[in-house]
């Protein structure tokens, strides 16, 4: 089965548990992480992460969803988005 | 990785902080297979077509948002210009009634604006064109959702000045029957109207085309403004670099959202218009991409230079981008739904000759500007010909847009109200071209459209 791959980027500040947070909100939906990154830019903490969606019975609004409730109470912004429009606007 | 982290904030920041967004969705829908002999049946047909169309690109277009996180403001429909499909009714009131059709379908589907409702005149009239005409101020103040265009010029057969007569005083009948006489913002007249424009008021869909055709209006002034802000120093040619760079991106990203719409309708995909469209928002507008490349205010002496630079460059990132490239793409200099347009305007520093001036190198015409409402209508006629005039001779679209507001003097303040905007009545030169105006006739057409 082809990959369903998803960028999930969050910003904001950086404190104890972001990453485990998600990690686990995503684990408990069968969505495989691919790839992780995280970086301090412009004084912010900035992560993306790179999951694979296929096997999962989740679609991206309902992902978006469910990490809404980390990104309220850790005052984050964390966006969901298809890796395809990552690869139309960044690579020829 | 495949992408850096800086490439991934790059789009996320795009959206988040420089209002990134598909301005437009248009779906083009042709409605000559409804044109029934009984107006019943063929009104019921209309509704049928635009109500099932329009309910099935909402819905489109809503997963798509979801899945790419980038907004889609508007969903719209254009649809085959009315006056083609008009041509057999025997009733008098047969454009209004159609018009109300179109109206009521649009609102049941969820759609918030429907283009069409004009004619392609710039040689001549038919008798269900000049019906059409004659039905305009109806049809502006009392439907919501319904615009028009009417083209009344082009490159190859010159501009009907019968038809700017008749549009002088038909815009002024618009204006007197709407507050504020925003019934004229749901109208634009061209020169060489394109056939696929995404964009209303002046969005159809032209007789070349095919049964569907899914347009998109990709946007990105607050794009463009933040790479020009950040390279505040560097040369012209370097400018130009950064702002195709960043076209090219938003082109691409418009094209994939574009198709991937068309295809999860199961109708054509047609085009990407890369006009950069200003919106009411502070930082959206083009009038401040302009300031930040370093002319003091909009109107100033640089500033048609500067656009030019602008708008070339969006064009060519846009053309690397997209093999669909088409509709207006040029730049949109709307007076009052650009918040720098408007403070140039206040500011004295922007005058409608000068609007005039910036339409000949890039912009799409003279768009969204409020004149005082004692105009007379031959200068409005004389206005529009000027306008078309440098669409005319110089093989471009330019449209004109303009809102005679009843009541209201140079300088007076008018809010027209949410996307609309606000702004300040313009001054109009008091001398006359009534009979320059009058003769009519048929403007012939320029030399440089014989070309075969």
């Amino acid at each position: 089965m082809s990959k369903y791959l998803v960028f999930i980027t969050v910003i904001g500040k950086d404190q104890k548990g972001i990453i485990a947070r998600i990690s686990n909100a995503v684990f408990r939906h069968n969505i495989n992480i691919e790839d992780l990154n995280q970086k301090v830019m412009e004084g912010y903490f900035v992560m993306t992460m790179l999951v694979d969606m296929s096997d999962s019975a989740m679609t991206i609004p309902e992902l978006k969803k469910e990490l809404s409730v980390i990104e309220k109470e850790m005052g984050l912004s964390i966006q969901v988005q298809h890796e395809d429009i990552f690869k139309a606007m960044h690579r020829v | 990785m495949e992408y850096s982290i800086e490439e991934v904030m790059e789009t996320v920041k795009m959206t988040l902080y420089h209002n990134f967004d598909i301005r437009t969705v248009t779906l083009g829908i042709n409605l000559k297979d409804c044109i029934h002999s009984d107006i019943d049946v063929f009104k019921s047909n209309l509704y049928d077509r635009v109500t099932n169309y329009g309910k099935k690109l909402v819905a489109a277009a809503e997963k798509l948002e979801e899945k790419y996180g980038i907004p889609i403001i508007n969903k719209r429909i254009s649809v085959t210009p009315i006056s083609l499909i008009i041509e057999a009714c025997a009733e008098e009131d047969a454009p209004i009634q159609i018009a109300k059709t179109l109206d009521w379908a649009v609102k049941d589907a969820g759609i918030d604006f429907i283009g069409g409702y004009g004619a392609l005149v710039q040689k001549g009239m038919t008798r269900a064109d000049a019906k059409l005409i004659d039905s305009l101020p109806e049809v502006f103040s009392s439907t919501e959702r319904v615009c028009g265009f009417l083209n009344v010029a082009s490159t190859v057969s010159g501009m009907n000045m019968d038809a700017v007569i008749r549009l002088g005083k038909i815009i002024k009948d618009i204006a007197n029957r709407t507050e504020n006489g925003i019934g004229c913002t749901k109208f634009a007249v061209f020169a060489n109207a394109p056939e696929d424009n995404p964009f209303m008021a002046g969005a159809f869909h032209g007789v070349g085309e095919p049964d569907f055709s899914l347009n998109i209006g990709i946007s990105g002034p607050g794009v463009v403004r933040s790479v020009v802000e950040k390279n505040r120093d560097c040369d012209l040619t370097a400018l130009s670099g950064v702002i195709k760079r960043t076209a090219f991106k938003i082109t691409r990203a418009g094209e994939l959202i574009g198709r991937e719409l068309a295809s999860n309708m199961n109708v054509p995909f047609g085009i990407v218009d890369i006009s950069l469209a200003s919106t009411t928002k502070v930082g959206d507008s083009v009038a401040g991409i302009v300031e930040l490349m370093g002319v003091e205010k909009m109107g100033a002496p640089g500033s048609t230079a500067a656009l030019a630079l602008l708008i070339d460059a969006v064009k060519k990132g846009g053309a690397m981008a997209s093999g669909n490239v088409g509709g207006l793409s040029g730049t949109f200099i709307p007076v009052s739904e650009d918040s720098g347009m408007n403070a140039a305007v206040k500011a004295g520093a922007l005058s409608i000759e000068k609007l005039e001036a910036l339409t000949a190198v890039c912009s799409v015409g003279l768009d969204m500007i409020a004149i005082p409402g004692d105009t007379s209508a031959e200068t409005i006629s004389a206005i529009i010909a000027d306008e078309l005039s440098i669409g005319m001779v110089n093989n471009k679209t330019t449209g004109v847009r303009l809102i005679p507001v009843p009541g209201k003097y140079a300088g007076d303040y008018v809010n027209f109200g949410g996307l609309l905007g606000e702004t300040y009545v313009m001054d109009i030169s008091t001398f006359s071209s009534y009979d320059f105006i009058l003769r009519g006739g048929r403007m012939p057409s320029p030399i440089t459209s014989m070309r075969n």
